[in-house]
């Protein structure tokens, strides 16, 4: 029979082979549930993977790698500074949104002045957005000890409503001929995050998610606090002992979050997607959740696994219009990696034993 | 704005109603919970176990078989959860949002040839002469099996973790796994069996909502009633009749913020839609303070050799 047995130390070479084995199980039994859906499994994972990176329309695609990816690194990096220390932000989500609201409003209060101070503002702005709704509940987890997790999570429907009520009422376009939604800010030249270099998809946000990759890399291993978060999460009581406040963690790890969150936000409201709608948030906060584990909570990794999930958001939309595969099968296929991600996480701190159990 | 177009009686029978799937999701939750482990996967269970049941009760022709097929829907799906968090022993905060982005995904896949259909209906139980009676007749007795089914597993649950050894045995393993463990009760099968109650019990509140609530099948119809269960049990500081007391509660502020909509009340309807998530937040916090009834091992991996 099976056992498990505690490996004395985590091992390293699981350690890099899990996301790995998780994606090759993906797409396994992802191709198993496309052929369940009648599409042609290996079609489709070659779709899905290879088609935005090297088919026909991969100078398209490419860009759009990028635009896909920067927000879900942005956030993903703020995440996982809290997820290694065990403060657990699930409302990124509702950062996103508040930053977008935010940055979008300094943005339009300003129009149609031309500036170049319209657009740092906005940053500032947008960041600002996310921190403060962070806060709340940082404040709470502090102040009573109230669980982050249901209060950011409320947050976010609360956050939704607040966008919707803002497309609707106060940022309506005035001259947008009575339809729901802002100004397009793409329009406005000062406030639009132009590609910079033209056509390669890399805006301020691509820009912002490669410093933030680098920051976060530099604080986890070289800081002092960052040396606070990994030993909160891997050894409380240690953290303790060596006079880690925890008071100070949990507002600095769910203010960085939101603040990346809120700064993702505000890039893409002012660039990709442009005006303030109804439905301005896919979800990015959330799937961010899915990056941060896949890329093990390491900077580097969070790069990668960005990467690898914007390339299975356009390889889901590409097979979505020439397979006909449901936009929900993509869901599930994201899914997916997250559980074989944490179910082959096992083997980095159990060893499988075969052999019968030990009579003392 | 006609405040007086709200009819009393009307709403109380009507916040029954919106609570029902809050109580089925939370008392599952509560169990779980009291076996020590966290599954913040309800969200997800509550709709793949909504749109089993709506599957099933269009296909066959009878709700009673929809819930049944939810139930069955929403425990295989937690199967996948106790997989993860008792065999491989992964992070039960990781898995349970795993759960829940899984379940949505799987839901809107299952439920593609579902959108705007009408699932059979399931009648309320003719109590007779009962139902005149002026003031408790609609209110009490004009309600399907399934609600009040709901309350019944509240009591259930009461009565079994109060009073009987599997009751006790349950709470044994939530406060204590290793000294559980060390009376030779098999730990994880406690706790998977728990998490399937747990599943089960979202599915019902799930197709509660498509069969009977809305009713309706829609992507992502749940709208966030998983995670105020969630919050519900810790309102209820774990204990089941605090938990129907906060249901009531919840449904009671949704409900009154649907007919303040229908009222023509001069605030936006998009900032009285926010209100039960701000009335969830605003009692967790009042609320966090009583930490002590929280089951001891909640949250944390149990495994043999340790």
């Amino acid at each position: 029979m099976i056992r498990l047995e505690k490996r004395p130390q985590p091992s390293r070479a699981f350690s890099l082979a899990t996301p790995l084995l998780a994606v090759l199980a993906t797409m396994i039994f992802g191709g198993l549930l496309f052929a369940m859906l009648g599409k042609d499994p290996i079609t489709s994972i070659i779709t899905i993977f290879w088609q935005p990176l090297f088919g026909e329309f991969a100078f398209y695609y490419r860009p759009q790698l990028l635009i896909k990816g920067a927000p879900l690194v942005l956030i993903a990096i703020g995440l996982s500074l809290g997820f290694k220390a065990g403060i657990w932000n699930i409302g990124a989500e509702g950062q996103y949104i508040m930053g977008a609201l935010f940055g979008a409003g300094v943005g339009l209060a300003f129009y149609p002045v031309e500036s170049f101070i319209v657009f740092p503002l906005m940053v500032l702005a947008g960041a600002f957005g996310g921190w403060i709704w962070a806060m709340i509940p940082a404040l709470l987890k502090v102040k009573f000890g109230t669980n982050e997790i249901l209060v950011s999570l409320m947050l976010v429907y609360v956050a939704e409503q607040f966008l919707a009520s803002m497309s609707l009422g106060l940022m309506k376009n005035p001259e947008g001929f009575g339809f729901p939604g802002s100004r397009n800010l793409q329009q406005y030249d000062s406030a639009f995050n132009a590609d910079l270099i033209e056509g390669t998809g890399m805006h301020w946000g691509v820009v912002a998610a490669m410093i933030a990759v680098i920051l976060a890399y530099v604080l986890l291993t070289k800081h002092r606090l960052g040396f606070a978060i990994r030993v909160s999460g891997e050894a409380p009581r240690a953290a303790r002992f060596s006079g880690v406040n925890p008071t100070r963690l949990v507002l600095f790890c769910l203010g960085m979050s939101g603040l990346l969150a809120g700064l993702a936000g505000m890039f893409e409201v002012a660039g990709p997607a442009g005006q303030v709608t109804i439905d301005f948030n896919v979800g990015y906060g959330f799937t961010a959740i899915i990056v941060a584990f896949l890329g093990r909570l390491h900077p580097i990794g969070i790069l990668l696994a960005g990467l690898l999930m914007a390339l299975t958001y356009i390889g889901g939309d590409i097979a979505q219009s020439n397979l006909g595969l449901p936009a929900a099968a993509i869901q599930v296929f994201q899914g997916m990696l997250l559980f074989f991600l944490l179910a082959f996480d096992m083997l980095t701190n159990y060893r499988l034993r075969l052999g019968r159990t030990e009579v003392v | 704005m006609d405040l007086s177009a709200i009819n009393p009686i009307l709403f109380v029978a009507g916040f029954l109603v919106a609570a029902t799937p809050l109580i089925f999701a939370a008392i599952g939750e509560l169990v779980v919970e009291k076996s020590g482990v966290l599954n913040l996967g309800v969200e997800g269970m509550m709709i793949t176990g909504a749109i089993c049941g709506f599957a099933v009760a269009v296909e066959t022709g009878s709700p009673l078989m929809g819930f049944a097929a939810a139930a069955l829907g929403g425990a295989v799906l937690s199967l996948l959860f106790a997989f993860l968090t008792q065999i491989t022993l992964a992070n039960q905060v990781a898995s349970g949002l795993a759960l829940t982005l899984f379940g949505l995904g799987v839901s809107a896949l299952l439920g593609q040839g579902y959108i705007g259909m009408k699932p059979p209906r399931l009648p309320d139980i003719d109590f007779g002469p009962l139902a005149d009676i002026p003031v408790l007749g609609p209110i009490l007795f004009t309600h399907d099996i399934i609600l009040y089914l709901g309350i019944a597993v509240v009591a259930a649950t009461w009565a079994v973790l109060k009073f009987t050894r599997a009751g006790l045995i349950l709470r044994a393993v939530g406060e204590s796994h290793d000294a559980a463990h060390a009376l030779g009760y098999h730990v994880k099968r406690i706790r998977t069996l728990a998490i399937m109650f747990g599943g089960a019990c979202a599915g019902v509140g799930g197709a509660y909502i498509s069969l009977i609530r809305v009713p309706q099948w829609t992507e992502g119809m749940t709208a966030g009633i998983g995670w105020i269960a969630l919050a519900l049990v810790v309102f209820a500081s774990w204990k089941p009749w605090r938990l129907l007391l906060g249901a009531y509660l919840f449904g009671g502020i949704t409900q009154l913020q649907l007919n303040l909509q229908g009222a023509g009340v001069a605030i936006p309807v998009e900032y009285l839609a926010m209100s039960p998530y701000l009335i969830t937040i605003i009692v967790l916090v009042i609320l966090s303070a009583d930490k002590s009834a929280a089951p001891a091992s909640l949250g944390r991996t149990f495994h043999a050799s340790q």
